[in-house]
C-alpha cells in the first residue's frame, strides 16, 4: 500500500466494462503509469495518478473511458479553497516546493476578454480580405529615426541612401516563445522548426542549444543565450537569425530554471554541451548583467561574435517593465520581447507562477507609451508573449502597441498538450514535454508541423478578416491603434493605463 | 546617376521624435564610432595594427580582415580600452598579442586562438569561450571565464570578482583558469565543472580569496595555494587535502602555467594546496515536491 496521504485524487477514471476489449491500449498510451490489467485482463485505473491528459481517452478504440472531476466533498471554505488544503498537505509530507507546469491558472481578470474591436459602418467601409490584398508582414529590428532619400531631377525614382539596420521578416505578426530542448522533446523542436519555415515566421531555441538536426531551419530560427550559458557558442550564435538574450519569464520572474539531471539524457548533454546526469541551473541572473550598461556589453559582444544580427531582449512583465523596456532599448536591443504572467514554463515554483508579474495586456500598453514619450520607440520593435490564446488577443495586442506576438502553449496545444499543467513530471503521454524515447515517438515532427502550420494559417486569415471589418489593410495600420479598442467592464484606472475609452464612447 | 543631379531629402519615418514629455531623445549609439582605421602592415604571416584611438568595431573588423589574409600572428599595438578583442573568433594557431589594456570581453565566445595580453586586462575576459588560450601579464578584473566551456585563461596577477561563475566542462572540453594572485568574492560560485586555480604569489596584505567561494557549486575543482576558513566557503563545497591524482594534476597545470609566466614551478608547488569539490551533482535534487 501507499504511503498514506490525505490529497486524494484530482480525477476518477472511469471504464465502461460492457465495451472494453481488453486491449491494453490504455496501459501502454498512459505516460502515468495510471493502469495495470488485472488477472483477468481488465484494466484497473490508480486514480492518483490520472493527470487528465485524455492520452487514454483519445487511442480507446471503442471510446469506453471517460475521466471525471473527483466529487469528493470539501467543506466549503472561500479562504482556505480544498487546493490551499492540498497543497499545505502535499508540503507538510515533503517539506518541499511545489512545483508546476504552463502558465498561470489562476482566475485573475483577464484583460483580453475585456476589450473589444472597432469595425467600419457606412462611411468608412470595410475591405473584404478574401479579394483585396491584406498586407501582414511584419518586419522586427531596429528603425530609422529619418531615412535620407535621393531625389532624381529628371523623373527617376526615390533612391534610399540610409543604410537600414538588419530585420527579421515574418510573413504574419506570429512567432513562436523560446522553449528550450530539455523541456521539450527533439521532435517539438523539428516540429516549431519546419512550421517556422512553412509559415514565413521564426521560432526559438530557448536556453537549451541548437540540435544538429535544425540547422537546415537555422534562417528560420531564433538562438537564446541565457544565464546558463546551455549551448551557446560562437557557431549556435552565428547559426540563428536573430540572438536572444532571455533575462526574464513570465512564468517565472526573477528566478532561474533547474532541469533535472533526470531529463539530461545523451542527446540533451550533447545539445546542451554538459555533462548526462548532472543539474542544469540556469542562474537567477546573468552573473555578467547586474546594469543597463552590463546588458548592453552583452548585447553588442554578440553583435560582435555575429556580424551584427538583430539582439532581442526577453523580460518578464514585472511592476515596473516600462522603464526597464526603456533601458533595455537605450541598451542597443533590437526587439524587446515582453512576456506576461500567464505565460508557459517547463517548471516553475507554483507561488511563483501564480502570484509573480503582471498581465502582458498591460505590459505591452506602458512600454509602448514609454518608448512613445521617451521618442525611441523605432529603435525597437515590441513582441508580446504570455497569454495569447487566439487571433483575437493577437489582434488586440497588436492595437495596444505590440509590434507581433509570440505563442508557446498554443503551438503545443496544436500539437496534442492538453494542458494538464505536468510538464515538470517529464511523463508527458502526448510526447511534448518528455525525453522518454517510447514517448517522444509518439509525436511525428511533420504531423506537428502540418498543425501547427495549420494554426498558423488560421490565425493569419481571422487577423486579416479582423483588419478588413476594421477598413484596414495592413497591420502596420493597426499596431498601437489603440483607439480602435473599448473597454467592456474595465475600471477607470485600468483603462487609463490602456489609453483605451469604455465602450460606448465614440471617436 | 551622379549625386549631384539628385536633390537629398530627410524623410522622417514616423511622427515627431519629440515626445508629449518634451525631452529630446537620447542619441543610442555603440561609443564614438569614427572614420579612423589603424594603421595595418603584414610582414609574412604577422600583421601589425595601430590600435591607437581606434574604435573597438573598427578595431575588430580589422583583425578579422588580417586573418581573412592569411596572418596567423596580428599584433596590436597601443590598445586602450577597445572592447570584444577575439569575440567570436573561431580559428586555429591563429595568435593575438595585444599591447595595452584590452577592454571589457576579450575573447569572449572565442573557439581556438591564442590571445597574450601584455598589460593588465579588464572585466569579463573568456565569457562562454569554448577554446583557446588567454594570457593576462598583469592583473585582471571581474566575471572572468563566465560559462566558459574549454581552454585556459592563464593571469599573472589578482583576479576580482566572480571569476569562473558557472565553468563547465563537456566531453573533450575542460576549462582552467590559473590565477597568480589573490581573488575577490564568488569565486567558482554555480561552478558546474572544468578547475580553478589560485596561486596566491607574491605579498599582499589582501586575503588569498574572497567570500562565498564555490557557492552553488555542482561540478569541477578548486585548488588553492594555502589555506581557506569555512565561513568563506559556500554550503555546497567540500574540503579535501589534494590526492595522488590531484597532485599530477596540478604539476601539469601549474607546470604549464609557469612556463608560459616564467616562474619556478617547483617553488610554486612546494607549498599545500587544499582541494574545494562539490558535495552533489544535484545540490537542488530534493528541494522540489512533485
Amino acid at each position: 500500500m501507499a504511503e498514506l496521504t490525505f490529497v486524494r485524487p484530482e480525477f476518477r477514471v472511469r471504464i465502461d466494462r460492457e465495451t472494453c476489449i481488453k486491449c491494453g491500449r490504455c496501459v501502454h498510451q498512459c505516460g502515468w503509469s495510471v493502469y495495470h490489467l488485472d488477472e483477468e485482463g481488465r484494466p484497473i485505473p490508480d486514480h492518483a495518478k490520472c493527470a487528465a491528459c485524455h492520452r487514454c481517452v483519445t487511442f480507446c478504440p471503442t471510446d469506453s473511458i471517460t475521466i471525471e472531476k473527483n466529487p469528493l466533498a470539501y467543506k466549503d471554505s472561500d479562504s482556505m479553497s480544498p487546493a490551499h488544503r492540498k497543497a499545505i498537505w502535499r508540503q507538510a509530507e515533503t517539506g518541499g516546493v511545489l512545483l508546476t507546469g504552463m502558465g498561470n491558472d489562476r482566475p485573475y481578470l483577464r484583460i483580453f476578454d475585456h476589450l473589444l474591436l472597432d469595425a467600419c459602418q457606412v462611411t468608412n467601409p470595410s475591405i473584404d480580405p478574401l479579394r483585396e490584398p491584406m498586407e501582414l508582414r511584419t518586419f522586427l529590428g531596429r528603425k530609422p529615426d529619418f531615412v535620407q532619400v535621393a531625389m532624381g531631377d529628371n523623373g527617376s525614382g526615390p533612391r534610399l541612401l540610409t543604410e537600414l539596420d538588419p530585420q527579421l521578416k515574418l510573413e504574419t505578426p506570429i512567432m513562436f516563445g523560446g522553449m528550450s530542448f530539455g523541456s521539450v522533446s527533439l521532435n517539438v523542436h523539428r516540429a516549431l522548426a519546419m512550421a517556422a519555415k512553412e509559415s514565413g515566421t521564426y521560432m526559438n531555441t530557448g536556453e537549451g542549444g541548437l540540435h544538429a538536426d535544425l540547422e537546415p531551419y537555422q534562417d528560420h530560427i531564433i538562438v537564446q543565450c541565457a544565464s546558463g550559458r546551455f549551448g551557446v557558442h560562437a557557431d549556435y550564435l552565428q547559426a540563428g537569425a536573430a540572438v536572444e538574450i532571455k533575462i526574464g519569464q513570465g512564468a517565472k520572474p526573477g528566478i532561474g530554471g533547474h532541469l533535472p539531471g533526470e531529463k539530461i539524457d545523451e542527446q540533451v548533454s550533447t545539445t546542451r554541451m554538459i555533462p548526462q546526469g548532472t543539474d542544469a541551473l540556469s542562474p537567477a541572473p546573468h552573473h555578467d548583467i547586474y546594469s543597463i550598461e552590463d546588458l548592453r556589453q552583452l548585447i553588442y559582444a554578440i553583435k560582435e561574435a555575429t556580424g551584427y544580427k538583430p539582439v532581442s531582449v526577453k523580460i518578464a512583465a514585472v511592476h515596473n517593465v516600462a522603464a526597464i523596456a526603456s533601458g533595455v532599448v537605450r541598451a542597443g536591443a533590437d526587439i524587446v520581447y515582453l512576456d506576461g504572467f500567464r505565460g508557459g514554463t517547463g517548471a516553475a515554483p507554483t507561488v511563483i507562477r501564480d502570484h509573480v508579474g503582471i498581465p502582458i495586456e498591460i505590459a505591452i500598453a506602458v512600454v509602448d507609451q514609454r518608448l512613445r514619450d521617451e521618442g525611441i520607440r523605432n529603435r525597437a520593435s515590441i513582441v508580446a508573449a504570455g497569454g495569447i490564446r487566439s487571433s483575437a488577443d493577437v489582434a488586440k495586442a497588436i492595437a495596444l502597441g505590440a509590434d507581433a506576438c509570440g505563442i508557446g502553449t498554443p503551438v503545443l496545444v496544436a500539437m496534442g498538450c492538453h494542458v494538464c499543467q505536468k510538464c515538470h513530471t517529464g511523463c508527458c503521454s502526448w510526447g511534448i514535454t518528455t525525453q522518454r524515447p517510447e514517448l517522444t515517438r509518439r509525436l511525428d515532427p511533420e504531423w506537428g508541423a502540418e498543425r501547427v502550420s495549420n494554426l498558423v494559417r488560421a490565425w493569419s486569415h481571422e487577423v486579416a478578416e479582423i483588419l478588413g471589418a476594421l477598413g484596414v489593410n495592413a497591420i502596420e495600420s493597426l499596431r498601437g491603434s489603440r483607439e480602435r479598442l473599448r473597454a467592456l467592464g474595465l475600471d477607470e484606472s485600468t483603462m487609463r493605463i490602456l489609453g483605451v475609452k469604455p465602450a460606448g464612447v465614440g471617436h | 546617376m551622379a549625386l549631384s543631379s539628385e536633390s537629398i531629402r530627410n524623410v522622417p519615418t514616423g511622427p515627431s521624435r519629440k515626445g508629449p514629455t518634451g525631452i529630446e531623445p537620447a542619441r543610442v549609439t555603440a561609443g564614438q564610432p569614427g572614420s579612423d582605421k589603424g594603421t595595418v602592415t603584414l610582414e609574412g604571416d604577422t600583421a601589425r595594427i595601430d590600435a591607437r584611438g581606434i574604435y573597438y568595431k573598427t578595431l575588430n573588423e580589422q583583425i578579422r580582415e588580417a586573418l581573412d589574409l592569411g596572418a596567423r600572428t596580428v599584433i596590436l599595438d597601443h590598445v586602450n580600452g577597445q572592447r570584444y578583442i577575439g569575440a567570436g573568433l573561431h580559428a586555429q594557431g591563429v595568435t593575438l598579442v595585444v599591447n595595452g589594456v584590452p577592454g571589457n570581453d576579450l575573447a569572449t565566445f572565442m573557439d581556438g586562438p591564442t590571445v597574450i595580453v601584455n598589460e593588465n586586462a579588464q572585466d569579463g575576459i573568456g565569457n562562454t569561450m569554448n577554446s583557446g588560450l588567454v594570457v593576462v601579464n598583469g592583473d585582471a578584473g571581474d566575471v572572468l571565464g563566465y560559462g566558459m566551456r574549454g581552454g585556459r585563461l592563464y593571469v599573472r596577477g589578482d583576479v576580482g570578482y566572480r571569476v569562473g561563475i558557472h565553468m563547465k566542462a563537456f566531453g573533450e572540453a575542460h576549462p582552467v583558469i590559473v590565477a597568480g594572485g589573490r581573488a575577490r568574492d564568488f569565486f567558482g560560485e554555480y561552478m558546474a565543472g572544468g578547475e580553478l586555480i589560485l596561486l596566491g604569489l607574491g605579498e599582499s596584505d589582501d586575503a588569498l580569496v574572497g567570500s562565498y567561494v564555490g557557492t552553488g557549486m555542482h561540478g569541477g575543482v578548486i585548488f588553492l595555494r594555502g589555506t581557506v576558513a569555512e565561513h568563506q566557503l559556500g554550503k555546497e563545497v567540500g574540503v579535501a587535502e589534494p590526492d595522488a591524482a590531484d597532485q599530477a594534476r596540478l604539476e601539469e597545470v601549474v607546470g604549464d602555467f609557469c612556463r608560459v609566466m616564467q616562474l619556478d614551478a617547483t617553488a610554486v608547488l612546494a607549498e599545500p594546496f587544499v582541494k574545494l569539490y562539490p558535495y552533489s551533482h544535484r545540490p537542488y535534487g530534493k528541494l522540489y515536491a512533485y
